[in-house]
C-alpha cells in the first residue's frame, strides 16, 4: 500500500484517517447501542434522555430473557438448525464441487449455469408451495422443516464458492495419490477433503448466516408448537409493536448476535479470500 | 486460482503485515488482502484477469486430473445435490407456478375442497389491482435506492480504505464486520430503537422531540433503507477493496505520475478493472435489496400504516399467509420470480461477455 500513501499528502491522509474513524464509529454505534441498551437498568432506557452510558449496568434484562419464554431452548433450536444445515450443506457441495471441478462430462456447463441461476431464485417466493410440502412431509411445526429448505437454498452458492477451492488443488497431487496405489474414495476424503477444508469453512459463514438469521420460515412453518421456535422469532416476543420491551429486546438481539459475531471473527480471513475466489469465478 | 491458494492456506496467509498489534487473533489479515503479484502472473493475481492479460487455463482437456475419466462417478458426487436442489427447489418452484394458475384458497387447503384450475384468472386480479402496481412500484424504487447507496458507500469506502494507514482501516473493517453479522432482525430492531421517537437517541441529538420515523411513508422507507444499507455496504466494502488490493501497483503509480487526480484515477483506471467484481456485487445487491422481507415486516410492521411500506415480498407473505389467498400470493411470487430471472439472465450476459470461464 506504500505506493498509495506516499501519492497522498500528508494533511489529506490525516483527513481521510480521521473521517475513517469517525464512520468505523458511525458504523459500530448501532452495535454499541444494541449492547449498552441490553446493559441498562430498566428506568435508564425508557427514559427521554438517554445517555450514551451507563452507571449503574445491570443484568435484569438478560434474566428477564432468559427467564421467560423459553428463550434457552429457543437459542438451542436456532443452534441446532444453523449446525446442522451447516455441517449437512458443507458435505453435499464438496462433493458436487469435486464433480464439477475435476471432472469433464457432458451438461458440466449446464448444469454450472443452473446452480447459477438456481442462487438468484428469492427464496421467499417460495414460502407457500414449501409450506404446501412440508405440511405433506409431516414437518411443519418440526425443526426439519427451517433445515431441509436452507440445505437447499444454500447449496448453489456453496457450491458455486467451492468451486475454486477444489480447483486449486494441483492435479499432480492426485496422480501422486493414484500412483501410490490410492482409491478414489481415499483421494477424495483424505487428501482433498482436508485441503478444501479452509475453503468450506469460509462457505460455511453464508450457510451458517442465512439459517441462524431466518425470520419469515421460522414464522410461515412454526405455526403452533413454540417449542420448535428459533430465535428471531422468540426476540418479537419482546417487541410489541405498540410497547415494545427494549431492554429485554436488546438483551435478546445481543444474544442472537454474539454467536454470528464468533463465528465471523473466526473465519474472516477465509471469509475475504474465499469471496475473492467466489467473485473472480 | 493462484491467488486463493496464496492467501487462503494457512500457512501462506500474509498475516504478517499487521502494525496493529494487539488486535484480536486473525483480524489483521482483513488488512492484508492479496499483495499484488512480482508481475510475473498479474493476470492470474488481478480480479478479472480480463482487461490486462491472457486468461489462463481456459478448460484445456490436456490439463485435467486422471480423475476426469471418471464415468459415472461425477455423477454419484452430484446426486445428493441434484436430488435436495431437485425436491426442494425446482419442486417448489414448479408448485408456486402451478399454484399461482389454481384456485387455491382457506377452502382447498383445509376444507377439502377441490381446487379448480383458474387459467390466467389469478394474474388477470392482481393486475387489476390498484394495490398491486403501487407495491410492484415502491418495490423497484426502494431496490433501486438500496442499491445505489449500497455500492456508493461500499466503494467510496474501499477506496477510503487503501487511503488510510493499519490502525484506522482496522477499525473500520472491524466495525463493518459487526454490522455485517448482525442478524436481520436484531438490526431491524436496533434501528427502530435508535430512531424511537420516545427513547431513541437521533430525535434527541437531532432535536426532533417526538417525531415518528414510522409515520410517514417515505420517511419509513428512508429508516429501513438506512438499516439496510447499514448491513449490506460491508460486503461490497471488502469485496471492492479486496479486489483494489489486487491491482498491480504499478498500473496506479504510472496513472499518478501521468498527474491523473484520484477521481480520474477511480474512473479510468479502477473502476474498468474492477469491473467484473463491480458487476458481481451490483448484482447480489439487485438480489438482495429487491427481496428485503425482515426489514419491512419487522421495521414498519408488516408494511406500514395501511400498507403504505409493503414490498413485494412482505405483500405476497400478507396475501398467503394473512388472508390465506395462497394463489394470488403465488402468483406475486411468480412475478418476482420472472424479474429475478431477467436479472440473472442479464448476469449471465455480462459474465459471457468478459469471457470467464464457468
Amino acid at each position: 500500500m506504500s505506493f498509495v500513501l506516499r501519492s497522498v499528502r500528508r494533511p489529506w491522509r490525516l483527513a481521510a484517517e480521521a473521517s475513517a474513524l469517525l464512520i468505523a464509529a458511525v458504523v459500530a454505534f448501532p452495535l454499541y447501542w444494541m449492547v449498552l441498551s441490553a446493559f441498562k437498568p430498566a428506568g435508564e432506557i425508557e427514559s427521554t434522555r438517554p445517555r450514551p452510558w451507563t452507571l449503574s449496568p445491570s443484568l435484569d434484562s438478560f434474566r428477564r430473557v432468559f427467564g421467560q419464554q423459553e428463550f434457552g431452548r429457543y437459542f438451542l433450536n436456532s443452534l441446532v438448525v444453523a449446525i446442522t444445515v451447516v455441517a449437512v450443506s458443507a458435505l453435499i457441495a464438496f462433493l458436487a464441487a469435486t464433480a464439477v471441478t475435476r471432472f469433464r462430462f457432458r451438461f458440466r456447463t449446464t448444469l454450472l449455469i443452473m446452480f447459477l441461476i438456481a442462487q438468484m431464485v428469492p427464496v421467499e417466493a417460495l414460502t407457500i408451495p414449501l409450506f404446501f410440502q412440508m405440511r405433506d412431509f409431516g414437518q411443519l411445526n418440526t425443526l426439519g422443516a427451517l433445515i431441509l429448505p436452507h440445505i437447499a437454498f444454500s447449496l448453489p452458492f456453496a457450491i458455486w464458492m467451492l468451486r475454486g477451492f477444489v480447483k486449486a488443488v494441483p492435479p499432480a497431487l492426485e496422480e501422486a495419490a493414484y500412483i501410490d496405489g490410492a482409491s478414489r474414495t481415499r483421494f477424495l476424503w483424505q487428501i482433498l477433503f482436508p485441503l478444501v477444508l479452509p475453503g468450506l469453512v469460509a462457505t460455511s459463514v453464508f450457510s451458517f448466516i442465512s439459517a441462524w438469521n431466518d425470520f419469515l420460515f421460522a414464522k410461515s412453518f412454526i405455526i403452533s408448537d413454540t417449542s420448535q421456535s428459533t430465535l428471531p422469532m422468540a426476540l418479537l416476543v419482546f417487541y410489541k409493536p405498540d410497547d415494545p420491551d427494549w431492554g429485554g429486546v436488546m438483551a435478546g438481539s445481543t444474544v442472537m448476535t454474539i454467536p454470528v459475531l464468533i463465528f465471523f471473527v473466526l473465519v474472516q480471513r477465509r471469509l475475504v479470500s474465499g469471496l475473492g475466489g467466489a467473485v473472480k469465478d | 486460482m493462484s491467488r486463493m491458494t496464496n492467501r487462503s492456506l494457512p500457512g501462506s496467509a500474509p498475516g504478517t503485515a499487521a502494525p496493529g498489534a494487539g488486535a484480536p487473533g486473525p483480524a489483521p489479515s482483513l488488512m492484508a488482502g492479496p499483495r499484488p503479484g512480482t508481475g510475473a502472473e498479474p493476470a492470474k493475481n488481478a480480479p478479472s484477469g480480463g482487461p490486462w492479460g491472457p486468461r489462463t487455463g481456459r478448460g484445456k482437456p490436456g490439463r485435467t486430473s486422471p480423475l476426469a475419466r471418471g464415468g459415472w462417478t461425477p455423477w454419484l458426487y452430484l446426486a445428493p445435490a441434484l436430488v435436495v436442489i431437485g425436491g426442494l427447489l425446482v419442486y417448489p418452484v414448479y408448485q408456486l407456478g402451478l399454484i399461482s394458475f389454481l384456485e387455491y384458497t382457506q377452502a382447498q387447503v383445509s376444507g377439502g375442497e377441490p381446487t379448480t384450475f383458474q387459467g390466467f384468472g389469478n394474474y388477470a386480479t392482481l393486475f387489476r389491482d390498484e394495490q398491486f402496481w403501487q407495491v410492484l412500484l415502491a418495490t423497484v424504487v426502494f431496490a433501486a435506492a438500496c442499491v445505489v447507496s449500497t455500492l456508493a458507500v461500499g466503494c467510496a469506502l474501499a477506496v477510503l480504505l487503501t487511503r488510510v494507514r493499519a490502525v484506522p482501516r482496522l477499525a473500520l473493517m472491524l466495525a463493518a464486520l459487526g454490522a455485517w453479522a448482525t442478524p436481520a432482525v436484531t438490526g431491524s430492531t436496533v434501528w427502530l430503537l435508535l430512531f424511537d421517537p420516545d427513547f431513541g437517541p437521533v430525535n434527541r441529538v437531532l432535536g426532533l422531540g417526538d417525531h415518528s420515523w414510522t409515520y410517514d411513508r417515505f420517511s419509513a422507507f428512508a429508516l429501513v433503507l438506512l438499516e439496510v444499507v447499514w448491513c449490506s455496504f460491508p460486503f461490497v466494502m471488502v469485496t471492492v477493496y479486496a479486489g483494489i488490493r489486487a491491482v498491480p501497483s504499478e498500473v496506479l503509480e504510472a496513472a499518478s505520475l501521468d498527474g491523473a487526480s484520484q477521481w480520474r484515477v477511480w474512473r479510468s483506471v479502477l473502476a474498468p478493472m474492477l469491473r467484473p467484481i463491480l458487476v458481481v456485487v451490483t448484482i447480489q445487491s439487485v438480489i438482495w435489496d429487491f427481496k428485503v422481507f425482515t426489514q419491512i415486516y419487522v421495521m414498519t410492521n408488516g408494511g406500514g400504516i395501511a400498507g403504505q411500506n409493503l414490498v413485494l415480498n412482505v405483500y405476497a407473505y400478507q396475501k398467503a399467509f394473512a388472508s390465506s389467498q395462497y394463489s394470488l400470493g403465488s402468483a406475486i411470487g411468480v412475478v418476482m420470480l420472472l424479474i429475478l430471472l431477467a436479472v440473472t439472465l442479464v448476469y449471465l450476459r455480462l459474465l459471457r461477455k468478459q469471457g470467464e470461464e464457468l
